[in-house]
Order: structure tokens, then sequence, then C-alpha cells
């Protein structure tokens, strides 16, 4: 088997095989993985760069551990996260402030929940996008479920020892290793003659929430029979 | 958690989706809010997918207004429709495998205090009827007996509502439930007294007709559990599906009820009345400052 090409963008079916069951080992320090096989970290931050400035509506997906400002790392780590975003071309930022279930339904332009990450890779068409301050457990759940459902190529810049459902995963990564990359990514840039000015990502589009008290039954089309009630009608049970 | 993790990294401010920020500007960490101003603050649980007019949606409602220490919390729940909001709110939360909220708490809180030693860290257990007297009840007494130091509250619809209408140890006697046709052949069990035996310091029924009331309570219930030991609230949340109460009669039926067997009852150690009575004092004083200046 192809052994360098064992974990590539999907979409790979329903439910498939973990990285780690398909033998692909975390990288030691120092090194990374690309397509499930361990590289030179230049190597992978190459390859990484590539895909975040050639492949359509790159992203960055931040997690709780940058987005919130609870330690001085934490707070360096984001505005390197910042510094990177402003050189990749038309890159979005769209965050994953923590990981809870949202009902009825998360604003996919919005924010990106671990518990369904395809909902917001889908809509936004984004074809790579780069995990960033994700707690390891749900980053690796995210991982398979966007390779399983989207063709969007993953990376993982990951501050412990990585996420083999990556198609790139760089180890031990703080401020300063997202500064490398970022000067990597300039570098693959420039050889790609891709011309940028950088600048800061749009805002968060979040939408003003809905006034329900302007919403009308006829909103509902041809459903609007079954909320309106018959004249006349209590309706006294709720059986 | 603490209330650096609810700040918003220099920089991400704009690219935080609205819910968050407003939050952060408009929430409740780091303040006391009252929960008469229910409505004017953004709350902790907002949607969530429990029965229209369910009164254990309410009730979580007024709960998570009443935490004293939000962002120092950690909620623990299990199978049951109470985790159906609390795992919507703002607060971490665990849910445990059905029965063994009790056991999970305990060793949370014993690690958290390990691991977090200067800090103080609520936990609160917030399950069904089914949950914490039926299946877990061997678990809920073990903690007790044990005096871990945390708060569980019982949410009490009278049945397993969740699935569907079974009866449970806390169904009144001679009930008629969708799963139980013959009706119940046993009295309804008395947590309140259970848990004041089995070593709870702080113990509460409560039919929540009155949101002052609850919230007080809970948040007697929290400090009282950092310090001395179980602490216990019963509460009546009733369920309009299984038991067929149409939404505009569920606060008469909780009045009703407070009329008959959920009469507000509150029973505390001497030296937790002592304490109580020591916060609550410098509270209002501070209060009164506040209005001086
Ligand atoms: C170990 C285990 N047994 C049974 C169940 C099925 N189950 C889910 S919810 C529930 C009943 C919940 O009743 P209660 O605790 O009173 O909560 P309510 O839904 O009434 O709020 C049961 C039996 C389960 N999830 N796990
Ligand atoms: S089944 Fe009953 S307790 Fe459960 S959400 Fe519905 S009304 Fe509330
Ligand atoms: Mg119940």
């Amino acid at each position: 088997m192809d052994k360098e090409k064992l974990i590539t963008p999907g979409p790979s079916g329903y439910m498939p095989t973990p990285g780690a069951f398909m033998g692909v080992e975390l990288p030691p320090p120092g090194k990374a993985l690309l397509y499930g096989e361990i590289v030179d970290e230049e190597t992978a931050m190459r390859e990484a760069a590539k895909a975040m400035l050639t492949r359509r509506n790159p992203t960055i997906f931040p997690g709780p551990l940058v987005l919130w400002g609870w330690n001085a790392g934490a707070m360096e780590k984001a505005k390197a996260v910042l510094e990177l975003a402003m050189e990749i071309p038309n890159c979005r930022i769209i965050p994953m402030p923590d990981y809870r279930p949202k009902y009825p339904k998360i604003d996919p332009e919005a924010e990106i929940n671990p518990n369904h990450p395809n909902l917001t890779i889908l809509h936004n068409k984004i074809e790579a996008c780069i995990f960033v301050g994700v707690h390891c457990h749900y980053a690796n759940l995210s991982l398979r479920m966007i390779r399983a459902g989207t063709n969007c190529f993953t990376i993982a810049l990951c501050a412990e020892m990585g996420h083999e459902d990556a198609m790139v995963s760089l180890r031990d990564v703080h401020a300063e290793e997202i500064r490398k990359f970022k000067d990597v990514l300039v570098q693959v840039r420039k050889e790609l003659g891709i011309e940028w000015e950088p600048k800061l990502p749009p805002e968060n589009p979040s939408l003003p929430k809905e006034d329900w008290t302007k919403i009308s039954p006829l909103d509902f089309g041809e459903y609007a029979a079954l909320l309106m009630p018959r004249k006349g009608e209590v309706v006294e049970e709720s059986e | 958690m603490g209330l650096e993790y609810v700040k918003i990294s220099p920089g991400f401010e704009k690219y935080m989706p609205r819910d968050y920020v407003d939050l952060v500007t408009f929430g409740q960490f780091g303040k006391q809010v009252d929960v008469m101003q229910l409505g004017q603050f953004k709350e902790l649980v907002e949607e969530h997918p429990m029965c229209a007019g369910c009164y254990m949606a309410y009730f979580i409602r007024v709960f998570y207004a009443a935490l004293p220490n939000p962002e120092d919390t950690i909620v623990l729940g299990t199978a049951g429709c109470a985790r159906l909001a609390l795992s919507q709110a703002a607060v971490p939360f665990i849910y445990g495998n059905y029965g063994d909220t009790n056991a999970v708490a305990s060793g949370l809180k014993r690690a958290l205090s390990i691991r977090f030693p200067d800090k103080v860290k609520d936990v609160v257990v917030i399950a069904g009827d089914g949950g914490l007297m039926d299946i877990g009840f061997g678990m809920t007494m073990h903690s007790w007996f044990r005096r871990e130091k945390f708060t569980t509250i019982m949410v009490d619809n009278e049945v397993y509502g969740n699935t569907g209408g079974q009866e449970s140890g806390m169904s009144p006697k001679g009930i008629q439930l969708k799963m139980a046709p013959k009706g119940k052949q046993f009295d309804k069990i008395n947590a309140v007294e259970l848990a004041q035996t089995a070593g709870c310091v702080y113990v509460a029924r409560i039919s929540p007709t009155n949101p002052k009331r609850i919230a007080k309570v809970i948040r007697r219930a929290i400090l009282a559990a950092r310090e001395f030991g179980p602490t216990f609230i019963h509460a009546y949340t009733s369920c309009n599906i299984e038991y067929s109460i149409p939404t505009r009669e569920v606060l008469a039926d909780a009045r009703a009820r407070e009329k008959k067997d959920f009469k507000f009852y509150e029973w505390m150690t001497d030296e937790v009345k002592e304490y109580l009575e020591e916060i609550e004092r410098k509270e209002k004083e501070k209060a009164k400052q506040e209005v001086q200046k």
C-alpha cells in the first residue's frame, strides 16, 4: 500500500477506519505527520501552506485554548494565529468557542461545533482548514468526521503530540511555532507567485437573534395549518 | 475555569459569535445577579429542547441564575429530561452514566480540590427522581455517608419522564402512569428524611412557586457544601406531558402541591446555620452600603 497517502482528504465514507487503526503513528518531537507518514517538520509545513494557499475557502478554526485569554501563553498564541491569518489570501476565521451541543442548530457562518463540524465545512465550501487550540479529544472526533464526510484538507497545529486523522499534523505548536509556519507559508506563497497584502480576515457575521415576536404563522408555508388552532378549538390535554 | 476563562483573547473579540460576546459583556460571570432580573441579562442557558411549558426547564433556568460562582462551577447530570437543558448551558457539564452521578461528582470534587487547592470549585448534581432515588440510589446514599462536599438537586417529576412514563420510587402511591397501568402499589420515598439521616448538612424541599426562594435555597446549598459536607434539595418539577397538566395550569399545580405534600421545608446543622447567617448578614450590609453610596 502507498503508505505516504494513508490519510487523504475525503469524503472517505461513513465511519472511516481511524488513522491509528491503519497504522499511523504519532511523530516524535521535531517531526510531523503528512498524509499519515512521519516526515520532517519543514516538509509538512510546506504541504500545509500549499493547501491553505491553493484550495478553496481556506479557514482557521481556533478552539477554546486560544479564543479565551486564560493565560499569557494563550493570548500570545492567539496573536500569532491572527498574524498567520493575515498572510493567507482570503482566509476566514470561524471559531469553536466551546464544545457544547447547540439547540436548535449552530449558525454555520458564525461558528463550528466539534459534534457536527461538517455543517460549517459544507455550508461554507471549505476545502482547507487549520485546527488550533482545540482540546485533543475533540480534535480527534472532529478531524475524523471531516475526513469521513467532506473533501476538506485538514491541518492540525497541535500543542501536544498531534493527530493521526489530519492530513498534516504538527506537534508541540505554540506561538513561536505558529510564527515559523507563517514564515514558511509566506515563502511558499512567493514561490507560487501569489500576490497578497497582509490583512485581517472579515469579522464574525453572527446574525442578530431572530425576533420571535415578528414571526407569523404564514412564515411556515404549507405547515401553517398545523400551527394555527381551528376556530373554537381549545387544546386542553397535552397528549 | 475561573474568570480568566471567560475573557476573550485580545484581538479575537470580533471573531467570536455574538452569543459569546454577549455572555462576556452582559452575562453573570463575576457578578451576583438577582433572579428577579431574569430576562435583563444574558442567561447561561437559553434555547433547549425540553417540552414547551415544562416546569423542570423553568427550575433549571432559575438554577443557573442562582449560581454563586458560575465561572467556577461544574454541573453533573445524567439520562433524564434535565440534561437536555443542562448540556446547552455555558457552564461545564459532565454527563454521568445513569445512576452514577454522585460517584462521579465525588471523584470530581476531590480531584478539583487537589488540582486547585487555593480555589473554590462548586460541583452540583442535578438529576431526576429515577436517576437519584431508584437506579442511582446506592451511589447517592454512599456519597452522603462519605460526607462528600457537593450539592445534589433532585428534580422530581414523579415519573421516568424521558422514557415515556414508568413509575419511580418518587411517584405517589396509587398513581396510574402510561407504563404503570395497575397504579403504583407503594408510598413515595421520603427523600428529605433519608438525606438528613445519611449525613447531609443542609436539606430543603421546595415546590418552585417563588423564584427568590428557589434561588436562596440553591445558593445556600452550594455555599454550605463548600465548607461542611453534602447538601440536598428536593424540588417538585412537574411533568406536564406524563401527568397531562396543561401548560397554563402548571403553576397552579405547583401551588396546590405546596399546600399538600411539598410544603417548604429547610433544615441545616447548627454550624451551617451560623455560617450562612454570617454570610447573609455581610451581604446585607454590603448592599446597604452600596445603596447609601
Ligand atoms: C443504565 C441506564 N439504564 C436505563 C437508562 C434509560 N433511561 C434513560 S432516562 C431514564 C429515566 C429518567 O427518569 P428520571 O431520572 O426520573 O428523569 P426524568 O426524565 O423524569 O427527568 C431511563 C430509565 C439509561 N439511560 N441508562
Ligand atoms: S417529558 Fe415532562 S419532564 Fe420531560 S421535558 Fe417534557 S414536560 Fe419536562
Ligand atoms: Mg423523573
